[in-house]
């Protein structure tokens, strides 16, 4: 096919005016002084939004409060947005383009360890502060990340021992495949050895899968006193409505989730949930002025229908985390930053925590809760407050 | 092994066979007949599923005593609004593409796009509960062992009904046989008087709302939000390819091949290690019978 | 039928400009939006493979990212050989599990290096592999298939299924692969730090001057006897074979060719963007390279480039600013390029002119008869959509 090369210069010529134009036509955020830049960086589009896009919610009505009394180091807080799309090659460019261009004073970013692994190199590169609010396998220790919610031992064992105390001894273990859940699951055993109790089988089921049949017969055949789930998102509602259909629900048959919170409650269904176990480090139901003052700010900005979850709850300290070490340095320094996070206390919606001294992660408690009817979980056993270790003797 | 155990794997064969053939048969019709390979399938059954949702919700909200009912009522609902966009589809773009099967793919895969992000602006990015009925909760249990569940029983159900409702419109209505002559022998039923471009539209049509069925049985068993249409997309797929196009029995022979494989592999090992496999025998399959399984003669 | 013509002056005046448009580039943009046209740029290699394979071979690969994730992937088991323990994590991991494996491995609890793993301690073998296994893999699967005469859809589908199972296989194996993560996390390329933007820089050049070589080779292929032939197999494989030949051989040639061009640019994403991720193997990635081809056009080398340069300009522009757009677009581009646009924006002034009712600039003998001169997209569009023969 010829190409004329009229049309083709016009064509390119074109093409270079905008690419040369580009950046002058769509620039960035004006630097202000009197403003502190902070990112964003979730997936608003793409498979994982479903979980993650609410949790920008919760970061933005964190810095809307802070905003409103004075800021931080006297700065308001300007926010960035950008969307990570469930892509993880996207999360790094984001990342890059927030540190880069935007000279972010910290990120408040990803949920899927996916997207936090890629985007580590470049938060270390930039030398960049990234705060993490989701529950993840533990095994990584970045000094520009904070792990503001719990590595896989300060939940599995608390979790795994309660268990074989209440419950039960033998143990079915099934997840989705891919890290987190075997990890957990790499933790969990031993933990149930030593508690006496013994693994009838471990299953993992591939991220997105929807058929579950032959899994819940694998399960029947062993009949186990208690089924560990470390499944994931969306296959999570066939789950639980296949477990229903092939006759197991909350009142026969004890299982514990480890990646279930009110929020994906409604979509699985709550009548399949119904008696189910989950362990979060946070619960909705919790009492306590800090936690009831945060339900309350943030029904009435976002809705009375919307259920806040773990991870919503840990993106919220977070950019309060961030926002006391910055105070605490008086300055918006990472090294800084880091540093005066060492042993940093909060008196947070889920309790008072602390970070730990050297290692960027929290103290937490786990806590295990019922499902009710409504989709809220009901607490009934509460950890003291559990040491980070994401580094631990598996 | 017990014997329950193997009755409970050959039923969950069965189910992923009714399963598999529901969504497959929707897309086996509109390939047979027209080569078209509509990748926007899946958004289709997801259309139905929202639909099933929308239904639940109304009847929630205005009708709580018939609650019971509003799945059936839902499925009927499914197949007329999957119909009519169907066959809106097809008169206003996909009628340009035939001939072109490679570029109706990437057509319709530019449609699925747009689907998808429509159900994310409409009913948000997480999942809509769909509520299952009263007498399709829980499961049939004949013996102590067995339990099956009455969910899949329904789909099974379903999916005979579909399947005989199907073979009376092709092989015992006039409509069947102007779609069958024109599979055939397009040229040859224009010069006898069919109208062909209405059997194209009408073919269509009922290709998508039947995706709109399966969609809708499926809120049974899965997840209904934005990408549930890929959650099975692949495998209706392989299963219409690997059947032979123009052949519908060809269409429920691979599912039921696939399904089996499917159920006794995931039993003995890692779910990904079962899909890897499946999608490899079929591969292999391609290459010694490049048309399917059951391929017809026709004359274009 | 004519030829497609290839290499007129309107074609090298292209690449004139697009030499000069990426390297004036790199001194006009800032350094994030220059790495973004590096990342850019990689994408363009599938793409121009595409050219030669779809536009004038007429085989349709919707799985080309198998062989963009093989030499991302080889790449990276280089790369993360040799940075085993120099990361933050590495050297935690090593420190708390004395295990100098890649951290993937050691988390999910592996205790040896496998064997294919080990000789991509070797910069010479991972190169290897990389123009090796991928051309070579692809090279056999097309000949048996097209020997068996499977084309068209079906073969389509194949490669697709292939895309599909490459990810599941890689996600499925997360102590070898990394997992649904990929593999992330490295620093240097045989000591030189791949992150300062001085090396970003050089790589640049580097990409830039390999997708040249590349556009170049491609107009050489297409003006030799091969590119005549397989021009002759796209639309009409019947007489092309009575003729004597065998339109496997073919076929499978520029296949390999494809294959090869996609995993070059896998390597050099590896080394750019410091990750290799199941995520650019499957089956939506695939597809969407199928669009920066279409967009450019799909008869025409340098097109694809700027096909892919267009399309994520427009995806990085919209999702900073309007995220939910982004798929709608990128939706009605599918269509509208399929549908209105099959030679995509390099033919656009082709079919302005022809719009315009005046005859084409190069008008095809079967003209002369008085029918309207068909485009020989149309055409080839028609015939090379191909049947199973």
């Amino acid at each position: 096919m010829p190409i004329t090369r009229r049309a083709f210069l016009k064509s390119s010529g074109g093409a270079a005016a905008a690419t040369l134009a580009a950046p002058y036509i769509w620039p960035r955020g004006a630097w202000a002084q009197s403003t502190v830049k902070v990112g964003i960086l979730h997936s608003l589009t793409g498979t994982i939004a479903i979980a993650e896009a609410s949790v920008v919610d919760a970061e933005k009505l964190a810095i809307e409060e802070i905003n409103a009394s004075g800021g931080v180091n006297g700065r308001k807080i300007e926010v960035i947005v950008e969307d990570g799309a469930s892509d993880w090659p996207t999360f790094a460019e984001k990342a890059r383009k927030l540190l880069d261009r935007d000279k972010v004073a910290a990120i408040m970013g990803c949920y899927t360890s996916a997207s936090r692994k890629a985007t580590l190199p470049v938060v270390e590169r930039s030398k960049g502060l990234l705060y993490y609010p989701t529950y993840y396998e533990g095994l990584e220790m970045s000094p520009n990340i904070m792990y503001t919610a719990q590595e896989a031992t300060q939940s599995v064992i608390a979790a795994v021992n309660w268990l074989a105390q209440n419950k039960g001894k033998s143990f079915y273990l099934i997840g989705s495949d891919y890290i987190w859940p075997r990890t957990t699951n790499k933790i969990a055993k031993p933990t149930i050895e030593k508690a006496g109790g013994k693994v009838l089988g471990e299953d993992y089921i591939p991220l997105g899968n929807v058929e579950f049949a032959s899994v819940i017969n694998k399960i029947k055949a062993q009949k186990p006193e208690v089924i560990l789930s470390t499944v994931v998102g969306g296959s999570n509602v066939a789950f639980y409505k296949q477990l229903q259909a092939a006759g197991l629900n909350g009142k026969n048959q004890a299982l514990l989730a480890l990646a279930v919170s009110e929020e994906e409650a409604s979509g699985i269904g709550t009548e399949n949930l119904e008696g189910f176990l989950s362990c979060m480090g946070y619960f909705q139901s919790l009492k306590g002025s800090p936690n009831e003052k945060f339900v309350k700010a943030f029904k009435a900005k976002y809705g009375a229908n919307r259920v806040v979850g773990d991870t919503l709850e840990c993106g919220y300290i977070s950019v309060y985390l961030w926002k006391m070490a910055a105070e605490k340095a008086k300055s918006f320094e990472v090294p800084a930053v880091v540093a005066a996070s060492s042993e940093l206390e909060i008196d947070a919606p889920e309790g008072k925590v602390k970070f730990h001294k050297a290692n960027h992660h929290l103290w937490k408690h786990a806590r295990i809760g019922a499902f009710r009817k409504d989709g809220q979980i009901e607490m009934i056993y509460e950890s003291p407050l559990i040491e980070p270790n994401p580094f631990p003797k598996i | 092994m017990s014997l329950d155990i193997v009755v409970m794997q050959a039923f969950n064969g069965l189910s992923l066979f009714t399963v598999l053939a529901l969504m497959a048969l929707g897309l086996a019709i509109v390939f047979g007949l027209m080569g078209v390979i509509n990748m926007a399938h899946g958004e289709l059954m997801a259309m139905g599923a929202y639909t099933t949702y929308l239904t639940a919700v109304i009847f929630e909200r205005f009708m709580p005593g018939l609650l019971g009912i509003y799945l059936l009522v839902a499925i009927v609902l499914a197949f007329a609004v999957t119909f009519l966009f169907g066959l809106a589809l097809e008169r206003s773009f996909i009628r340009f593409l035939y001939n072109r099967p490679l570029d109706t793919m990437l057509a319709t895969w530019g449609l699925s796009l747009i689907l998808q992000q429509t159900f994310r602006s409409l009913f948000g990015p997480r999942e809509v509960g769909v509520p299952s009925p009263q007498w399709l909760s829980g499961a049939w249990q004949p013996s102590p062992g067995l339990s099956i569940p009455l969910s899949r029983l329904f789909i099974i159900g379903l999916t005979v009904l579909v399947g005989l409702a199907l073979y009376a419109l092709l092989y015992r209505t006039r409509w069947g046989l102007r779609i069958r002559a024109v599979t055939q022998n397009r040229a040859m039923s224009g010069a006898v008087g069919i109208d062909t471009a209405r059997v194209d539209a009408m073919t269509f049509a009922i290709g998508s709302g039947l995706a709109g069925i399966a969609g809708s049985a499926l809120t049974m068993l899965a997840s209904t939000g934005p990408v549930t249409g890929q959650q099975y997309i692949v495998d209706t797929f392989i299963v219409v390819v690997f059947g032979g196009v123009e052949s519908l029995l060809g269409t429920f022979s691979a599912a039921f091949m696939i399904a089996q494989m499917q159920s006794w592999l995931e039993f003995t090992m890692t779910g990904s290690m079962a899909k890897a496999t499946i999608l490899l025998c079929v591969i292999v399959a391609l290459y010694f019978r490049p048309a399917g399984l059951f391929a017809l003669k026709v004359r274009r | 039928m004519t030829q497609a013509r290839v290499g007129r002056a309107g074609e090298l005046a292209g690449i004139v400009v697009l030499a000069v448009l990426t390297s004036v580039v790199p001194f006009t943009l800032d350094e994030f939006r220059q790495q973004l046209a590096a990342k850019y740029l990689c994408f363009a290699f599938p793409a121009v493979g595409l050219v030669l394979l779809w536009g004038y071979g007429g085989i349709l690969s919707l799985g080309q990212g198998l062989y963009f994730g093989m030499g991302s992937y080889f790449m990276a088991m280089f790369l993360k050989l040799e940075a085993a323990a120099q990361t933050n994590t590495g050297s935690a991991l090593s420190q708390f599990y004395g295990s100098s494996l890649p951290d993937f491995m050691v988390w999910n609890s592996v205790e040896t290096l496998p064997w294919w793993w080990r000789p991509f301690h070797s910069l010479s073998f991972a190169l290897a592999a990389i123009v090796i296994i991928p051309p070579l893999f692809a090279f056999l699967l097309a000949y048996a298939n097209f020997r068996k005469r499977v084309g068209g859809v079906y073969f389509s589908i194949i490669t697709l299924a292939l895309a599909a199972i490459a990810s599941i296989v890689i996600i499925g194996q997360q102590g070898y692969t990394g997992g649904v993560n990929g593999i992330t996390d490295f620093k240097t390329f045989l000591g030189v730090d791949i992150l300062s933007n001085g090396v970003k820089r050089v790589l640049y050049f580097v990409t830039v001057a390999l997708l040249l070589a590349a556009v170049l080779a491609g107009r050489a292929l297409l003006r030799s006897r091969t590119g005549k032939i397989l021009v002759a197999i796209r639309d009409r494989e019947d007489r092309v074979r009575f003729s004597g030949y065998n339109p496997a051989t073919f076929k499978a040639f520029v296949f390999a060719v494809a294959a090869l061009l996609a995993s070059i640019g896998g390597a050099l994403f590896a080394l750019q963007e410091g990750l290799a991720s199941p995520s650019l193997v499957g089956i939506v990635p695939s597809i969407e390279m199928v669009i920066y081809a279409a967009v450019g056009g799909r008869l025409s080398l340098i097109g694809s480039v700027y096909g892919t340069l267009l399309v994520f300009s427009a995806k990085t522009f919209f999702s900073e600013n309007f995220p939910e757009i982004w798929l709608y677009l990128l939706g009605v581009l599918f269509i509208l390029v399929v549908m209105f646009l099959p030679t995509g924006l390099a033919g656009l002034g082709e079919r302005l002119r022809r719009l315009r009712g005046r005859p084409a600039r190069a008008a095809s003998p079967a003209a002369a008869g008085g029918r309207p001169a068909r485009s020989e997209v149309d055409s080839a569009v028609e015939v090379g959509s191909g049947r199973p023969a």
